[in-house]
This record gives structure tokens, sequence and C-alpha cells, in this order.
């Protein structure tokens, strides 16, 4: 079967690692990945705990799929209670780490306690062992992967990592492997640093690892399955060649792409900052910001961007380390870093992106945190002598100085380094902050897409666009076109959308594939890999059982239906401008209809039958 | 007619599907470190570049192996491992310029591309064409005609 059946347990406190099977009957319940570790997570800690204190558990998991030749099998997710939401957090990096814990034989590393000093875990298949890593503290993620390389003379370990915003516990630090990949949101990788935790190196290079069910179904239902991909518009041209970033001008012309703090759904500078502009010959050097794609582990769509910066940029022209080629932005970051603060310089943009990368630190959450420090300054609430520096919309220079003050930690960096929930209730305006759930949103307006807003309110890790994204049917038509303002039938889409993406990252694979891949393409590739009968049906109620466990998890950690909300920017303010104008979220109309499809009582909570009926 | 495997570096994205395919076709396991193809990533100039061996004629490994367990296929032109013969000298890792014979620790026997027999399981599993397997007298026939298109046989009238 397709698990190694190996979980490996690491005590920090005590410094042991040990080996354990894996619970097959959890494995049967929630397959992989994000589910699976749930499981574990659920079962192991107190909801209430404080995310820092050392009986916080951190999880490192991979999926069924994930070290296989089906298309995207290389994820891997890293499972705690987050410490920028206080609720469940979930991250999901790609790269080359996952596939390499999986060749070393482990479905599921899971770290408890502190370590007294700081320590990195050295995995060599069977062997592991935690190793000093005072030499690493205070190093960036990317000096931090070079030296253990260099230190154990093999270039072939796979690494991931903390940097400086993870060891001084900026609340959405990332945890970051291969250089760029990262398992970016909700601050997992606060919590490694708050285990004394830098590092994670592995080389796995055995052949007995796991085992194929059924091989030759497997190759069959693999190659069918990258063929739709290869046949699709989205994942055969529109994503290798532009990236997520084929969404910037889109997103920007249908006015939803929130703007300056969701003041605006429409930014004048977008074309400046989109995957169309990353392919522009720059005037100042005659060259393009993007140098070419870049695959995770056993992807066929390759949508990573791989970017150079003009070396004569103000932000780095004395700064030789980034002028060579690594991870441009993606969308996401684009917006964040871009439009969510009224910048347009995707030179600034790019570099920024390279200091979430090198020190670890989600962009997501930190563009949208200027973004809503901007506006407090620009009201007069936040002044130039607190911040050190003028903070206007759209100034570059800003936004570059907080990058390197956050990654660093130094100067008003450390207030940055809280989000903007708690940034905007320091300074006495909480409805300003952007968030769910403390987490800030990505880059679609909740206003101008009425399920994303839904998806945001009702997310267990907080406002994020990667646990039903709806962006599909309001946007592209996948897999039905559903208007951008309409709210019937939204929550049924909503929670069907949830559950098969709780599936599809239990699995090992990539949510990117789903822009193709519908549940009949994924389900004979799970099915061929792993033992026992998955069907269809049985996988969305696996699912639907994942996003339930998730839910309670939030209920005992103090959460309730008051948190499925909106900041009332949302709600009450309409959108200014475009096809959109005039929308505020109809959230209201939504949110009773969603707990009823999905079996919960009007507080949100589910019913003793629901819980029956999934086993949760 | 008979063929090789070419690679182009600038189509390739670093996905290793390859690497899997090769240590599945020879190891029945995806684990990429048994792989005898491998994806370099040189980060910093954004590069992508698969290497495996090209089946010199003149193989420095075969001449180099003292128990003759390195021998031509003639129907592929790979010079192939024989793998009860070979006895774990490594001599042939020594002689190798290009570093594409390598030895497996696990089997105690040295490996090297040996093109599948004939149907390469890389260039089957590459999903942007970087690997393909293509008539060995005409590997450079997609440069030719590259360059041939820019050829103007229409100078402009001004």
């Amino acid at each position: 079967m397709a698990w190694t059946k190996n979980v490996l347990r690491v005590n920090l406190e005590a410094g042991t690692c040990t080996t354990e099977p894996l619970n097959l009957q959890w494995a049967q319940d929630y397959l992989g990945q994000r589910g699976l570790a749930t499981k574990y997570l659920v079962s192991e800690i107190d909801p209430k705990i404080d995310p820092f204190s050392p009986k916080n558990k951190l999880i490192f998991v991979t999926g069924p799929l994930t070290g296989t030749m089906a298309a995207t099998g290389g994820r891997y997710s890293v499972v705690t209670k987050g410490p920028l939401t206080g609720a469940i957090a979930c991250s999901n990096s790609g790269g080359y780490f996952g596939a390499e814990m999986k060749f070393a034989g482990w479905d599921m590393v899971i770290f408890e306690g502190a370590s007294p000093k700081p320590v990195y875990l050295l995995i060599n298949d069977g062997k592991a062992e935690l190793v000093d890593a005072s030499h690493l503290w205070g190093k960036t993620v990317w000096e931090t992967e070079e030296i253990i390389k260099t230190q154990h003379q093999d270039p072939q370990i796979r690494v991931a990592s903390i940097g400086r915003a993870g060891e001084n516990r900026v609340l959405y630090a990332a945890i970051v492997n291969d250089l760029h990949r990262a398992a970016g949101r909700s601050g997992v990788g606060a919590v490694m640093g708050s285990k004394n935790l830098k590092a994670v190196a592995v080389r796995g290079t055995r052949t007995d690892a796991y085992h194929l069910a059924d091989p030759e179904a497997f190759f069959a239902a693999t190659e069918a399955g990258k063929k739709v991909l290869a046949a699709n518009g989205v994942t055969g041209q529109g994503l290798p060649t532009y990236g997520t970033q084929v969404l910037m001008n889109v997103i920007n012309e249908l006015g939803a792409l929130p703007t300056r703090n969701h003041r605006d759904v429409q930014f004048e500078g977008a074309h400046d900052i989109s995957g169309e502009a990353m392919h522009e010959k720059r005037p100042t050097d005659g060259k393009a910001n993007l140098v070419t794609n870049g695959a995770c582990f056993g992807c066929t769509i390759a949508c990573g961007r791989i970017s150079r910066m003009d070396p004569g940029h103000f932000s780095v022209k004395d700064k030789p380390q980034y002028h060579g080629a690594s991870g441009g932005v993606e969308y996401e970051a684009a917006w964040a870093l871009g439009a969510a603060n009224g910048v347009n310089d995707l030179e600034a943009l790019t570099y920024a992106n390279f200091l979430c990368n090198e020190d670890g630190f989600d962009p997501i959450t930190f563009g949208a945190t200027v973004g809503a420090a901007m506006e407090l300054y620009e009201m007069g609430v936040l002044t130039e002598k607190e911040v050190g520096f003028k903070l206007p919309f759209g100034s570059t220079e800003a936004m570059v100085k907080l990058a390197e003050l956050t990654a660093k930690g130094e100067g008003f960096g450390k207030i940055m380094g809280l989000g903007s929930k708690r940034l905007c209730t320091k300074y006495g305006h909480p409805e300003l902050s952007m968030t769910v759930k403390s987490q800030e949103f990505p880059a679609y307006d909740g206003r101008a897409l009425q399920g994303m807003g839904l998806a945001y309110a009702t997310n267990n890790r907080g406002a994020c666009h990667l646990r039903g994204y709806m962006v599909s049917p309001e946007v592209l038509g996948i897999p039905v076109k559903m208007e951008p303002q309409a709210t019937e039938g939204k929550p049924a889409m909503l929670k069907a959308f949830q559950d098969l993406t709780a599936v599809v990252d239990s699995a090992g694979i990539c949510l990117f594939t789903t822009f193709a891949w519908g549940l009949s393409d994924i389900q004979p590739q799970i099915q061929a890999a792993c033992e026992g009968d998955w069907s269809e049906e049985r996988l969305l109620l696996v699912g639907e059982r994942i996003w339930n466990l998730e839910r309670e998890f939030n209920l005992a950690a103090g959460f309730t239906a008051k948190d499925d909300n909106l900041p009332p920017r949302l709600m009450k303010e309409p959108a200014k401008t475009g096809p959109q104008k005039g929308a505020v979220s109809k959230l209201g109309v939504m949110l009773p209809e969603y707990y009823q499809l999905r079996g919960w009582t009007p507080e949100g909570v589910p019913t003793t039958e629901t819980r029956k009926r999934l086993g949760v | 007619m008979q063929k090789s495997l070419h690679i182009d570096p600038n189509k390739c994205t670093g996905c290793l599907q390859c690497e899997m395919a090769c240590a599945w076709e020879n190891h029945r396991s995806f684990t990429i470190a048994k792989s005898r193809i491998k994806v370099f990533t040189f980060h910093h100039e954004g590069r992508f570049v698969p290497y495996t061996c090209t089946q010199c004629d003149e193989a420095w490994c075969m001449t180099a192996c003292p128990v003759d367990a390195i021998r031509l296929d003639p129907v592929t032109g790979a010079k192939i491992v024989l793998e009860p013969t070979c006895v774990g000298c490594k001599v042939c890792t020594i002689a190798c310029p290009f570093g594409t014979i390598n030895y497996v620790a696990s089997s105690g026997k040295v490996q090297k591309c040996d093109l599948c027999g004939g149907e390469p399981a890389c260039a089957k599993a590459c999903p942007t064409g970087a690997i393909t397997y293509v008539d060995a007298d005409w590997t450079g026939l997609g440069r030719m005609r590259q360059w041939a298109g820019k050829t103007d046989t229409n100078p402009a009238t001004v």
C-alpha cells in the first residue's frame, strides 16, 4: 500500500526519536496528509493550549500519492495549532522535500515538546537524529540549506527550515523547503521556532519504503490523468505560461481585486504586476523578470515562476545575493505585496518575495498587513515617528523597508510581525483588519465574489483561498459558471469544493490539478495506490469527515459561529467600481443554508446525527 | 536506424518524472536516488538540466572494465552492464569522464543508462519533450529547423 506505515515521533525536550506504526484505521478514515495529521493532532493535544506552548505539536506529513509518478505527487503538509489564528493550521507545500520524506520511509514526523537549545532533525532513511543547530540559529533559510548540505557533504539532502522570521515568532512565519517552496500560511514556522527546531533535513534512498496496491492500474490511471492536465487550457497552457499570475488582469477586470486594504476592488497598476508583465522586457536592462517556469516534484503543470531581478533596481543595487534567479511572484504574493498596498513596481515585489522566501514569512499576510498599516497611517493614527518613515499607500520604498525590517525582526518590523489584526487592534481600529479568524484575505474580494466571501467566512484555518476555491465557478466557469453576485446554489457548491479539497490535500497531490481534474480523475489514482475500496462516495465522505474534525477542533478551541464572519468593510461598504460596483457581501443569506447543508445547528455546531454519521 | 537520447534543457521544468520512471524501470520503485538519469538544478541561473550517459562510441567504462561486464548492445548502441559479471570494482566509475556510471551499494554492482532496451522510460515520461529518443544521426535536426526558420527568404522591401 502507498503508506510507508511508519511514523517518526521526535520528543524535542528529551531529544529522542522513536518509530511507531501508522494507525491504519485512521489512514482508512482520513486517507493521509491533511486529514490524517489532523486526526493525530486532535487526538493528542488540548485545543485550548497556547500555540507556542511546548504542549503544542508540529506534524510534517505526506499523502499516499506523495513520492509517486501521479502528476503533482510531491506534496506535504505541516499541521499544528496556528499562532496567527488560534485555530487548526495546515499548510501545504510542494518542492522536493515531501517525496524525499516518503523515500526515507516516513508518512509522518510528529514533533512534541520544545528543545532546550536549537536543533535540527537529520533523517537518513531509517536513521533519525537531532543535531545541534546553534551555528544555524540566526541564519536565513537560504544559508541554512547550504550549510547543512555542505556540512554533511551531500547536495542531495532536502531541507525544510525556518528563517529569522520563524525564530522571532513572526505570527505568519513559514516553513520553506527547497529554497522557495513554502508551507506558507497561519504561522507554522513560528511554532517550529518556538520549539527551537531550525530545520528538517532528509535523505531518502529506500526502494522498499512503500508499495503500490496495483502498479498496472496505477500507471493507467496516472497517465490518463496527465493527459487530462496537458489538454486543459488552464493546466496545459495558462499555468505553465503565466503561472497563477494568469489571474491578475482577469480578476482586476472583473472588479474583484482587493486594492489598498480592500478600499477598492480594482487596481490601476494591475497590469504592471501581472503575469503578462513578467514576460515583458524591462526598459532598464532589456530583460524580462521571468526566466523560466519550474515544477515541483512530479508536476506536469509547472506553474512555478523563476525570476531574475533587474540588478540596477534600487532595492538590490548593492546586494549581489539577490541578482541571481530564484522563486518569483505567484498571483497571491504579487497581489498582497502590490495591489493590497497600492504598489505597482514588479521588481520591488520580486525583491520582497525573495525576502519572504529567504527569511520564511507569508507574503499574503505580510502584504495585507502593509496595506492595513498604510491605511492607519493615512488616517493619521499611525505616525511617521512610530514607523520611522513615511507610509502612504503606493509607497514602494516603504513596502520594501517593511519587508526588510520584518525579515530581521527590527524596529517597526516587530509590530508588522503580529499581522494586521493585532496591529489594527493595537491602534484602536480592529475593523480595518481584513481578516477572518485573524488571518488575512488572499487576492479575491469577498464582496465581488459572493461564494468566495462565504468560503472565507467558513474556512477552518481563517481566510484563505485554498479550502474551497469558489473562483473556479464564479470566474473560470469550472465545473459550471456561477454569476459572481448570485447566492443561489453557492453554499452547496462550496460544501462540495471544501470536501473535495480536503481529499486532494490528504492524497499528496496539488490542488491546482482540480482546474482540470474532477473526482473521477483522482479516484482511480488513489484506488490503484491504496489498498481497500476507495469509491468516489467514500472519498467525499472522508473529505466531509476531515472538514468536520477541523471544525470540532476549532469549536473546542473556543471559536463560535460569530467567528464565521467578514469584516464590516465587506458587509457594509459597497464595491466602488467595475462590474461588481455596489456589491456588499450577502453572507447572511448564505450562511444559514451552509450550516444546514453541513448538518450543523444554526449555531454552527455539528449535530449529534452528523457526528454519528461521520464518526467524528 | 540507431536512436539516441536527445536532451533539450530549455524545455526541462525539473519535475523529475524522468528520474521516477528510470527508478521504476530498474528498481520497481519511484525512489529517485536510484535513477540513472539526474536533473540538475542551477538555481541562480533558473536552469534545469537532465543528464545521463551519452553512450560513447569509444566507451571508456567498457574499455576499463577488467571483467568485461560492460558490453555493447548492437541493436541500440547502448553500453550495458552485465550484473552477474560485474564485480563492483568501480574502475569504470573512475574511467568515465562524465560521471554517468555509478556504484549501487545495495546491489554491489554499478549501473548506467542502458536505453531500456530501446524504449527509454525517461523519454516516455517527460511531459515537456525535454528528453526525446531520436535518430542518432540527427540530434541536431530540431535546432537546425529552428535556425532555418529564422532565415530571411523574403527580404523587406524598404
